[in-house]
């Protein structure tokens, strides 16, 4: 985070060491596409707020745990891909998981599907990408996702 | 007709902040934790965006076209794929905050293939969440993701290509 202020500032100040006008234009364009994408993120995330109320970690923890094999790959696969928790909570609630017995395919499914799939902020996603770009990406992500947890827990 | 325009987008989340209101003055327990959720979202998007959007107001008027073809365009080959994942990786925040540069990279003229490379890799891959999950999940843990991870990506962003045909441009999110 420290890092990525830092950078920014370095070419923001090189940037208008060279090209003042540039900088202004370049400023301006990303002010608009924040304003832009502002309205709909808000909205999402206090939907998401919400949700995040109403289904607390000790549920996630408890439905994750409670089946192994196929049937909670799929369950793992399913929560993470509806759930918009960020990832310095993912994972903590992740360790805990592995230490609590639950295998590390349902860990590492949850962890990719997390972090792959976004199903709250697709409509900010289809106003980018399109319908088909949108749901074609998530959908193939999921996949791929369960690949992954999969192989890592023939692996580990 | 301008406020108006504004006051329907933001429609939604003015409610929400006249529940959390509410919740505050009449004590109304879900409402606070709620907003508290709302307030850790909030902080994310208000210390990742603006960073994001500045970068990529300036990658836009600095970075010619020519080079962003000739880097990641159609005809880069695997050093393209290379790249791309390289400057994913280097990036952070949540996943929201890459639609905006995929677009600028898409307009720029980077070929389909790479800019949904670019869209996992930073979702998956960035070093700031790596260095997060070693430490809660293990080197081994990360390393074999990474490694499962990366072909996967490749066969997406191939898919996408194939699906959406090799015209396809991400829009400016309008």
């Amino acid at each position: 985070m420290t890092i990525l202020i830092i950078l920014t500032l370095c070419c923001l100040l090189l940037s208008l060491l060279f090209d003042r006008q540039k900088t202004m234009t370049g400023l301006q364009i990303g002010w608009k596409m924040f304003l832009n994408m502002l309205p709909a993120l808000l909205t999402i995330l206090s939907i998401v707020s919400i949700l995040l109320y109403l289904v607390p970690q000790e549920s996630i923890v408890q439905l994750l745990g409670a089946k192994s094999g196929p049937v909670g790959v799929l369950i793992a696969g399913l929560v993470g891909a509806i759930a918009l928790i960020p990832p310095f909570i993912a994972f903590p609630l992740a360790g805990i998981l592995l230490s609590k017995g639950v295998g590390y395919s349902v860990v590492a499914v949850f962890v990719t599907t997390l972090i792959m799939v976004g199903f709250v902020t697709i409509p900010i996603e289809i106003r980018y990408f399109g319908k088909k770009a949108a749901l074609l990406r998530n959908s193939l992500s999921f996949v791929a996702a369960l690949i992954i947890g999969l192989l890592i827990g023939l692996v580990l | 007709m301008r406020y108006r325009k504004i006051l329907k987008q933001y429609f939604w989340l003015i409610l929400f902040l006249l529940f959390s209101a509410g919740s505050a003055v009449f004590n109304f327990l879900p409402g606070q934790k709620i907003l508290a959720n709302f307030n850790f979202f909030l902080f994310e998007l208000i210390t990742f965006l603006p960073l994001m959007f500045l970068l990529v107001g300036l990658f836009d008027v600095w970075v010619p076209k020519e080079s962003i073809e000739r880097h990641i365009g159609a005809e880069a080959g695997w050093q393209g794929f290379f790249w791309v994942v390289l400057l994913a990786m280097m990036q952070a925040g949540p996943l929201y905050g890459a639609f905006p540069v995929a677009y600028i990279l898409s307009r720029k003229g980077a070929s389909v293939r790479n800019i949904f490379v670019y869209l996992g890799v930073f979702s998956c891959l960035k070093i700031p969440l790596l260095t997060f999950e070693v430490n809660f999940l293990g080197l081994q843990f990360t390393l074999l993701r990474t490694l499962f991870s990366l072909p996967l990506f490749y066969l997406i962003g191939l898919l996408m290509e194939w699906q959406l045909g090799e015209n396809y441009k991400v829009s400016d999110g309008k």
